[in-house]
């Protein structure tokens, strides 16, 4: 039984009193005392999140692009500057979901890319990444000496104003969804997985513990992977493994806006198989499950329709902003305003809500 | 290293037992327990009035984690539940032994606390 990898900020994990866990083989906090407050910090203040578990790769070669347009069910063609990212899922020939990641443009000449993809499937996304890439003769560098830190809330760019000041003007004009090289191996994009504003920071492994104390001590508050879970949640953001795998499709799974089957002349690997799936009609779809009364839904549990038929909850918890459990759930599609859920044998009441539940927030319905 | 009152009474499954003046027994989870738990966000009593066995379930503590049974350490009468415990459940975490109490059982048999463990003895089971 191999110990976890730590990351490049466990010293700042434990000295600022991380719960730590084995998450997919690494060492990293599921909270620092509760994530329930964790979790309010983001949504009001200012949180962190170590996040270097997750894979980033930088690629180079003079067919990237065309490379990525092979791999990915989403068009890298759509990057229009330098720096803007795109989130996408990557398929296996039969039309399931690989994993998904961000992949951004690094160079105008779009020969220069860098992805960030996860950590469970690391291995297998190395792989699949070399067996196309070498039809194309691309570069695939892993980059094994970067740390990454999500900061993340509506404090969050003036926190990092704070500590750095120097960052102020290119921060200033960074879009939603584009990234900026900051130099010296440092790297800002205004991504995240929580529905608040934000920044994912990628930076030299040797610089990463400073880096969290200093936020730290600016009053960014530390957040483990228990939060983590209920913001996405709330903002209805998919997780691998769990919302959909290598066996489902994206059509089934809330990504139908991340494939992109526009220039008829790509064809993106699993692109037949989600064309057969929509020439036959997909039967099943993403929903959100609201429970209004007490108790906590998971994944797993059954949803009954009655008269319709049946489906399962994908991820399940209970909503910190909400004070209710919600989940996501894969349901036949002609699922209406309520359903039932069987929590440990009873049948209970929920309502059905398009996804996210929360955004900057604020509740998304009545 | 979690706090373990040496007054205090404990079963395996993670429950104190305080003997209180009357007679009666106060019954709530250890700190060991809420910590393994996490955030606890819904706690289900028993009926006040119910008369349970031991080991019988006695309720459900449920954290964003996992949901979790709870047991009646002994056998006899639920004679209160903590309301406030209901309302408020995360006191459970930052009050195990105090605040975060979770009922009252009037004992069948006097003699069933001499069974228990002591302190020293779930500390020992807990490691």
């Amino acid at each position: 039984m191999t110990e976890p990898k730590q990351t490049p900020f466990y010293p700042a994990h434990v000295s600022a009193g991380g719960k730590m866990v084995d998450f997919a083989g690494w060492n990293l906090p599921i909270h620092y005392g509760s994530q329930i407050k964790e979790h309010e910090a983001v949504r009001t203040d200012t949180g962190m999140f170590d996040v270097s578990h997750m894979l980033v790769s930088d690629i180079k070669g003079e067919q990237a692009k065309a490379w990525l347009q092979k791999l990915l069910a989403n068009d890298v063609a759509k990057l229009g500057l330098v720096g803007k990212a795109l989130y996408s899922p990557m398929l296996n020939e039969h039309g399931g979901v690989m994993d998904d990641l961000i992949v951004y443009r690094i160079n105008e000449a779009e020969t220069r890319y860098r992805i960030v993809s996860n950590a469970a499937t690391r291995e297998k996304d190395l792989a699949q990444f070399g067996i196309i890439g070498a039809e194309f003769g691309v570069t695939i560098t892993p980059r094994y000496d970067l740390a990454m830190l999500a900061i993340q809330g509506p404090h969050a760019l003036e926190k990092l104003h704070g500590i750095r000041p120097r960052w102020r003007d290119t921060l200033g004009c960074l879009n939603v969804f584009q990234g900026a090289d900051m130099g010296n191996d440092w790297f800002v994009a205004r991504t995240g997985y929580t529905g608040e504003d934000g920044v994912e920071v990628i930076l030299p492994g040797a610089e990463a513990a400073a880096f969290f104390q200093q936020l730290h001590a600016a009053g960014v508050t530390p957040c483990g992977l228990g939060a983590r879970d209920t913001l996405r949640m709330e903002a209805g953001m998919n997780l691998y493994g769990h919302d959909m795998d290598d066996g489902i499709s994206p059509l089934e799974a809330g990504m139908a806006w991340t494939v992109d089957f526009k220039n008829e002349s790509r064809d993106f690997i699993g692109r037949s198989a989600l064309e057969q799936q929509k020439a036959a009609g997909v039967e099943v779809k993403q929903v959100g499950l609201l429970l209004e009364s007490r108790g906590v839904l998971r994944e797993g549990m059954e949803v009954v329709i009655p008269n319709v038929g049946g489906g399962v909850i994908t991820s399940g918890t209970f909503s910190p902003s909400l004070k209710q459990s919600i989940a996501i759930a894969r349901v036949p599609k002609a699922i209406a305003a309520q359903a039932q859920v069987d929590i440990r044998g009873t049948l209970t009441n929920v309502r059905v809500l398009k996804l996210p539940f929360v955004r900057n927030g604020k509740k998304q319905f009545d | 290293m979690s706090a373990i009152p040496t007054e205090l009474k404990y079963v395996s499954s993670h429950e104190w037992l305080r003997l209180e003046d009357d007679g009666t027994v106060t019954v709530g989870i250890t700190e060991h327990a809420q910590e393994l738990l996490g955030d606890i966000v819904f706690v289900e009593l028993p009926a006040a009035g119910a008369n349970l066995v031991a080991e019988e379930q006695a309720g459900v503590v449920e954290s964003v984690k996992a949901a979790s049974d709870v047991y009646a350490p002994i056998a006899g009468e639920i004679v209160a539940i903590n309301e406030a415990l209901v309302d408020a459940p995360e006191i459970a975490n930052s009050d195990p032994y105090g605040k975060g109490w979770f009922f009252r059982i009037k004992p069948q048999n006097a003699a069933d606390l001499d069974g228990l463990l002591s302190a020293e003895q779930y500390a020992a089971e807990i490691g």
